[in-house]
Parts: structure tokens; sequence; C-alpha cells
């Protein structure tokens, strides 16, 4: 790339125009880089701010979160430990707990099938779950196939990638719809055919077989095609854990939005940038706490912004501080 | 990031209302018509790959395929759960829907186990939990398709499919019959019984052929006719009735061809049998060699 660099000496970009008040933007912020025409690397500033460690403690937690749920479904086949059975739709943890995904037995239900009081439960108990505490956790704390995506995203930015055209934001609650619609219709599971969440996840316990061609394709389209086009714009299972946590009990707070330098570092991290600003800029509302249902809860916000402005708390905390 | 731009609300509010309608029914046609044809090629995919192969068996207590489509939801315990490793999951690019379990009689095939813990592992009720006894499972039906190269039908004591059968003599007996070829040796058949066979594939495992076997479990809907409901079964007529439905009938005799001679070997009252000419047995049809051996 051919862009123009700035002096090297010059360690922050003042912000000339008038946004006099603004404190000075880190070269390395989103913001920053735009206007010195570089490349952009969301979170270095944290880094200097927090030191590594801090800066990545929500991405840490939640790949050892992701990495260790898989990891309990592992060791069964691997090692002959059994401690989970089953996969993501439907499990038995040490021979007692079910735990089901609500998800694939609606599916099931339109399909026109009351499953066992076994899946009910355990349907019921997931769903209790992320109803509590915030569906699309799923999402960033669990399903594997953000692991793939996260790493699509991550090499968007890598390579600056830019532009690429992602689906219109409602296609997901669209296709939840086609897809439950489709299985009334067609009285079988007619999503799980090429469900990549769950098939990703059967295919890592139980064997590929083209699964990695679809794997392959989810990545692909995320990197080239549409950025976050996948778990932002498609899936209908993030969907259906969407609406499933608009009453969540935890979620993000900008609550120091007082102190926020406008580096758009959390928007380039963000899976779903636009639940952000309703929250950190008072749009639309008056309180610094993130209610959208998709947001993921993810908390790589509050890694990357060197300003400590968010922080996870629960939903009837809306002070700022 | 394209609300943080720089234009100013009110700007955006007048720019109207009419055009931010516009673009939302446009893009609410666009995202519905995608998201629709996504879901129809998901559902005529589904439709598609419903036809199961014949090679591959549903557990023991599977519903009906159709049904068993909308309740299983391919988690992959009844899997876990087979001590054997009979049961497999499909993969995307198999013939059965993917996910769920199947297995292929000539691979591995259902042990039976008593407590079928395949059964008992399955949350949703896709295989039947009001299956206890494995004997009454109905994975599919053995058929002895080739009677080309089947041994015992060469007339050869094979007799493996029968030896190995779990509900020996009774899914598979051997019925005795004659053997034309050498006409002094019986055959003795391989036959299948669908009020016991459970479908389980040993006998199919078991086959002795190289590669093909020449008994193969079949889903039921390939492997039986429909049942003839208007032909009614003289035989099982008379058994239900405790007597002919008709009474007795007058024998007549065939003109010409009555009497003795002509082979008719009923007997009057006090009358005793014929002494039989000291059976011969027949030469091998072609060749002029006759060892003399007698049966």
């Amino acid at each position: 790339m051919s862009t123009p660099r700035a002096p090297a000496a010059d360690p922050v970009v003042s912000a000339q125009s008038a946004a006099s008040a603004r404190p000075a933007l880190p070269r390395s912020s989103v913001r920053g880089a735009a206007q010195l025409g570089l490349a952009a690397r969301p979170g270095v500033e944290a880094v200097a701010a927090k030191g590594w460690l801090r800066a990545h403690k929500w991405l840490l937690l939640r790949r050892l979160s992701q990495l260790g749920v898989l990891a309990l479904f592992l060791v069964g086949p691997w090692f002959g430990c059994w401690v989970v059975k089953g996969n993501l739709t439907s499990s038995l943890t040490l021979g007692v707990l079910p735990l089901s995904d609500p998800f694939v037995l609606a599916q099931s239900l339109a399909a026109g099938h009351l499953p066992y009081r076994q899946a009910l439960i355990g349907g019921g108990i997931v769903f209790a779950f992320y109803l509590a505490f915030g569906g699309r956790l799923f999402c960033s704390w669990v399903c594997p196939m953000n692991l793939v995506t996260d790493a699509a995203a991550w090499l968007r930015r890598r390579l600056g990638l830019k532009g690429g055209k992602a689906p219109a934001a409602a296609s997901r609650y669209w296709l939840l719809g086609f897809v439950l619609l489709a299985a009334a219709l067609s009285g079988s599971l007619a999503w799980e055919w090429l469900n990549p969440v769950s098939m990703l996840h059967r295919a890592l316990l139980f064997g590929f077989g083209l699964a990695w061609g679809l794997v392959g394709g989810v990545f692909l389209y995320d990197l080239l095609i549409a950025p976050r086009g996948w778990c932002g714009h498609l899936c209908p299972q993030g969907a259906f854990y969407s609406l499933l946590g608009r009453a969540s009990l935890l979620g993000v707070s900008a609550a120091r939005r007082r102190d926020c330098n406008d580096c758009m570092d959390c928007f380039a991290v963000c899976p779903e940038p636009q639940v952000i600003r309703p929250a950190l800029k008072a749009a639309g509302q008056d309180h610094p706490l993130i209610l959208d249902g998709d947001c993921t809860r993810c908390g790589r916000c509050i890694d990357v912004c060197g300003k400590s402005v968010f922080r996870i708390t629960t939903r009837f905390n809306r002070s700022e501080s | 990031m394209k609300d943080a731009n720089d234009t100013p609300a009110p700007a955006r509010a007048t720019t109207g209302t009419r055009s931010s309608r516009r673009r939302f029914l446009k893009e609410a046609a666009g995202v519905a018509g995608g998201a629709g044809l996504l879901a129809l090629g998901a559902g005529l995919y589904a439709r598609q790959a419903a036809a199961l192969p014949a090679t591959a068996l549903r557990p023991p207590g599977a519903l009906a395929e159709g049904d068993f489509l909308s309740a299983c939801v391919r988690c992959g315990l009844c899997a876990r759960d087979c001590p054997y490793d009979t049961l497999k999951l499909a993969r995307l690019g198999d013939a059965p829907a993917t996910g769920t379990p199947y297995f292929e009689a000539r691979g591995v095939p259902c042990e039976m186990c008593e407590d079928i813990p395949c059964v008992v592992a399955c949350p949703t009720g896709a295989l039947d939990h009001g299956l206890t006894d494995i004997t009454q499972a109905r994975m599919g039906l053995a058929v002895l398709i080739d009677h080309e190269t089947c041994l015992n039908f060469l007339g050869l004591r094979c007799d493996v499919c029968y030896r190995v059968c779990p509900v020996i003599d009774k899914a598979i007996t051997l019925e005795k019959s004659h053997n034309p070829r050498s006409d002094r040796h019986a055959m003795l058949l391989p036959t299948v019984h669908s009020d016991y066979c459970t479908g389980c594939g040993k006998c199919e495992k078991a086959c002795v052929l190289p590669g093909e076997a020449a008994i193969k479990v079949l889903p039921l809907k390939l492997a039986q006719g429909s049942r003839a409901e208007h032909y009614r079964r003289g035989w099982e007529e008379k058994e239900a009735a405790g007597g002919s439905l008709i009474g007795e009938q007058v024998e007549l005799p065939v003109r010409g061809m009555e009497d003795k001679a002509y082979g008719d070997t009923r007997l009057r009252p006090g009358e005793t049998p014929l002494p039989q000419p000291e059976a011969v047995p027949a030469a091998p049809a072609g060749s002029g060699l006759d060892s003399r051996w007698k049966p």
C-alpha cells in the first residue's frame, strides 16, 4: 500500500479541526489512522495504556470458554473420559444433566414433533440461562463458529480489506422465520441439513466429511464478501438467541463515556457495531447501558478501549461513573 | 459507522420519510426474497436427501423416516452409547440426512443389545422408548436377494447366515427342497420370516461371498410387497370357520384319465396300497457315467 507516512516523531495526531476540546488521538486507532491515511491497529492504544494482559482479558476468557466447552466434549471421544456426551444440539453431562438447543427444539416443534421430556428439560435449562444472562452469550462464548468468523474479521482488519457488501441487518430474522416455516412445510429439520453452526461442532466430534467446505465458505464469505456477514447478518441461530437476550440481566455499559476520545476502536472490533452508539453517544437513550439483544457480551470493546470506558454490569446499573 | 457521519440530524429528517420508507420496503423485499430462497433451497435439499439409501439402516426403534426427520436433532447420543460403534452420524456428503444416525449391515451390523442403550439415550423420541424388547425391533428385513450366487442355492451347506442369526430357526430357517441338478440331493435354502427378523444385519455381514452379500437387509418398504387384502386364503378361512365353508365337494373324474394307471393314488375303503417298484435314481443328465450310488 502506498499510504503517505506521517513523521515518525509525531506520536499522536492532534485533532486540528473544531474538536479542540477532544483529547488527541493515537495514530494506531481507527480514526487516528484514517486521518493520517495509515492502516489502523485497533487496540494498540489499550495495550499501551493497560498492558497486554488487561487489554486482552475478555478475549482470553472467551477463548478459554470456547475451547473449554469444546474440550469437555472432546475428552470423551479422544481419551475415553466422558464428561459431556452428544453435541451442542443436545447433550448429557456426567450422565445426569441434559442440555438441548432451544433453536433446534423450536424447529422440531415446527416440524410437528413433540420431543421427549429429557430434551424439553434440557432445552428449558438452556433457554432460562440465556434468557437471564443474554442470549448471544452463546454466540461469543460457546459457538465454535465464532472462532472462524473472528479469524476472518481479524484477517480482514490486518489486511486492510475495505468494502464488501453485507446483507441487510434484518436478514437473519427473516431467515429465522423461513427456517421455521421450512421445518413446518417439509416436516423435517430442514435447516439442520446445512446449519454451519451445529455442523461444525458435530464435525469436530464425529468427523467432517464435506463440512470443511461449508466452514471454509463461511470464512471466505466473511473475509472477502461481507464484513461480519455470517454472525452479524445471516445466522438464524444467532437471531434466535438475539430475541432471547432482549431482557438479559448482564450487559455492557459505557459507564465512563465521558472519557471517550472517539478513536473508534470499539466500533472496529465489535461484531455488532450498531449496538454501541445508543449507549456511548446517548443516541435515543440517556443511560450508558447497551440493551440491544444483538450485543454478544463478548467484552472486546472493554479490552480495546484505552480509556476504560466500558465495563460489564447488570441491567439495573445504569449509572455513569 | 455510517450513522456516525457528519450529516446533521435535521437534514436527514427533511430528505424525507418517503425515501427512507421506500428504501426500507426495497430492502425488506430483497432480504425476504433472499432469505426465502435460502430456506427454500434448504427445504428442497432436505426433501431430496430424505430418500434414505437402501443400504443405510436406522437404529432400533427409529420412527418412520418422515417422522424420524422431524424428531432427530442429530445430537449423536445414540451413537455414543452404542457399545459396538455400529451407529455413525451421516456427514455432509453422505447419503442419509446430515448428522442423522445410521448403520450399514455389511460394515458393522447391530448386535441387538438386550438393554438397547441407543434407544434409551435418545432425548427426543426419534428412537421410540416404547421399544424395550430388541426382538421387536424392525430395522429392516433380510432378503436372500441373489439366488444365483448364494452357496446354499448352489447345493452347498454354507448355512452361515442361518447360523449367525440371533433369532435362529425363527427369523431364518433352512427349508429343504429337491436339487434338480443332481436329482439326488437336497438343497437347504435359507428362508427369512418377517414375523421374527429384526433387520440387525448379522446375516448380511457374515455372508461368505467376497464382495456383495447374497443376503441383504433392506428397508421394509423395499423388501415387502403389499398384502393382497382382496385375496382370501382358503386354508386360513377354513381353519377360522372350523371346516369347509362350502361343504364336501363331489370329486369329479377327469374324462379319459381315470383310474390308477393315470396316477390316482387315492385308496378306497379296505384297499391296500400297491407294491411300489424299487426306486432307481436317475443317471446324471448328460454324462454317461453312473456310479450306482444311492442315498
